[in-house]
């Protein structure tokens, strides 16, 4: 049978990857440029026995979203620039207390309610060091609205298998641009749930580390009773100031993410094996960066890509391989410099790297690119 | 090269992003061609200057906005202003005769004719303008079958105005073939 294929926006894919992967919670307060991710999870989830709830404001929503997911199902909530910001305080709080849930956000001009219709990439550093505190981190950023869809199954395995908040960030300009989309089959690609407790609840700890770094997690509702804080927690999840404990637990909810990252991490390299000049580039910009790259190609110079798909944890170990065999590198980005500060950050100072940062409520152009690879001697 | 780029401008609420969505789900859904169709608009649900851009082309496309415009479509004299200076050479503009009276210069093939009012007086209601605009597109560039793209209209609008729509469509395609000559 022929697969089922449709003309939609990255949002309309989000919506239907969080289903795709099982959701069956969406909370969350609408705002441009995410609405038509809520819209589509008010018409499909109570369609399939799911619940949608619009909350009275982001952090609400949030809350709902922690609690949706301690009771044990897949939640999904999307928001914008001004909206991630007010849910910070409690996406700390899901890092903290281990609780699985994916974020949808579309990145706008900000900061504040900076430019609601125009596209950026400059919620970035936000994902990682959004909320205060030492935490794990992960975020995708998709570039076409088939990686949306597939990404977003990806955001919700992540969280499940790391029990921890994920965030997928498309730019306005992957969340509103229709593509055509071939639904994947249920089955064809893999879908992972959060591990079950195998004890009885009268033996069931929320942060029983004899099961490894990522505890099973029990279903509010389920039997099993346990204690959520925000507090530093022991295994019980009752709050401790002990230090040994402490310091522990911190470690090891970081390091969740960190002795994992070969397995979160995802990228995509193009024309990357002789090249002179890397552009590396994630999201619309990245599509961008590949006509350049052809063109330069084309022109007789030897340029690459190197597309983040997961941006958090970031790809610092092959950047700093490929920064020894080139003269430099190109970061275009709708930010002031936040990729180009990263790409800095693990390189060495091995090679130059040249910034094209637009915040002007337009994409960069592709011949902007090709005029930077120009530069590079 | 394939790739031919289109962009639908206009003011807010005037269904051009609808329209540059037909044409791109045309192309990429009837015709079995690649298609990306953007948008870009301000934060007024009425006005303002919007535009919807769709690219098409036979292989992968990377870059999902206009670099080099083959084809512009004007419903307002502020969009015609605004967004016709990257039209390409030998490229095409259409625009609605009542509402655009100062073109831009240039070598591409000018097109204009009542396009709001053929839809209010001869098909019967104004707010199909979009659709007869987007048949005279289909029918200028060429880039879609008129029966891959009247497919696309079709299954695009609510069944209680597919009868309006199938007119409104045919109407400007027709009525671009004769603005042409």
């Amino acid at each position: 049978m022929a697969k089922k294929v449709a003309f939609l926006q990255g949002n309309e894919a989000a919506a239907h990857g969080a289903l795709y992967a099982g959701c069956k919670f969406f909370a969350g307060y609408p705002i441009t440029p995410s609405t038509e991710v809520a819209e589509v999870m008010s018409i499909e989830l109570p369609k399939i026995g799911g619940k949608f709830i619009q909350m009275e404001d982001e952090i609400g929503a949030m809350a709902a979203l922690l609690g949706g997911s301690l009771a044990g199902v897949k939640a999904l909530t999307s928001t914008s620039g001004p909206g991630l910001s007010l849910k910070q305080e409690l996406i700390g709080y899901g890092c903290i207390a281990e609780i699985p849930c994916v974020i949808v956000n579309v990145m706008r001009g900000g900061p504040s309610t900076g430019m609601p219709t125009g596209p950026s990439q400059s919620d970035i550093m936000c994902a990682k060091w959004g909320t205060h505190g030492d935490h794990p981190a992960i975020c995708l950023v998709p570039a076409s609205v088939q990686e949306v869809f597939e990404e977003t199954v990806r955001a919700f395995n992540l969280a499940e298998k790391y029990r921890t908040p994920v965030m997928i960030m498309p730019d306005e300009i992957v969340a509103h641009m229709r593509e055509r989309i071939v639904f994947p089959e249920p089955g064809e690609l893999e879908v992972i749930d959060r591990t079950a407790p195998s004890v009885t609840p009268d033996k069931y700890k929320p942060y029983d580390t004899s099961f490894g770094d990522v505890p099973p997690l029990a279903a509010f509702g389920s039997g099993y009773k346990f204690h959520v804080t925000g507090l530093n927690k022991m295994q019980d999840g009752f709050p401790t100031t002990k230090a040994e404990i402490v310091q522990a637990e911190e470690e090891r909810q970081v390091r969740k993410v960190e002795a994992n990252k070969a397995d979160i991490m995802k990228w995509e390299e193009y024309q990357i094996d002789d090249a002179d000049v890397v552009v590396v580039a994630y999201g619309s910009t990245s599509r961008s960066a590949r006509f350049a790259v052809d063109e330069a190609r084309r022109a007789g110079i030897k340029a690459g890509l190197f597309r983040p798909i997961t941006f958090w944890p970031f790809p610092e170990e092959r950047l700093l391989e490929i920064s020894k065999k080139v003269k430099g590198f190109i970061s275009p980005e709708m930010s002031l410099g936040m990729c180009a500060g990263v790409i800095k950050g693990c390189i060495e100072g091995n090679a130059p790297v040249l910034g094209i940062f637009r915040v002007d409520g337009e994409p960069v152009n592709p011949g902007q690119i090709l005029d930077k690879i120009k530069e590079v001697k | 090269m394939s790739r031919y780029e289109l962009r639908f401008s206009g003011a807010g609420g005037q269904g051009l992003i609808t329209a540059g969505i037909i044409m791109a789900k045309a192309a990429s859904i009837y015709e079995g061609r690649q298609a990306v169709q953007s948008q870009s608009y301000g934060p007024e649900a009425r006005g303002g200057a919007s535009k919807s851009e769709v690219i098409i082309s036979d292989t992968i496309i990377d870059y999902p906005k206009i670099t080099k415009c083959d084809a512009l479509l004007a419903m307002t004299q502020e969009a015609c202003t605004k967004y016709s200076d990257d039209l390409k050479e030998g490229g095409i503009l259409l625009y609605d005769s009542d509402l655009v009276t100062k073109l831009p210069e240039g070598n591409f093939k000018k097109v204009g004719f009542n396009i709001i009012n053929t839809a209010k007086n001869d098909v019967g209601r104004e707010i199909v303008a979009n659709i007869v605009a987007l048949g005279a597109m289909v029918a200028l560039t060429g880039q879609v079958s008129r029966e891959n793209a009247e497919k696309a209209v079709l299954s695009s609008v609510p069944e209680a105005f597919i009868e309006l729509n199938k007119k409104a469509f045919n109407m400007g395609f027709e009525r671009a073939l004769a603005a042409s000559k």
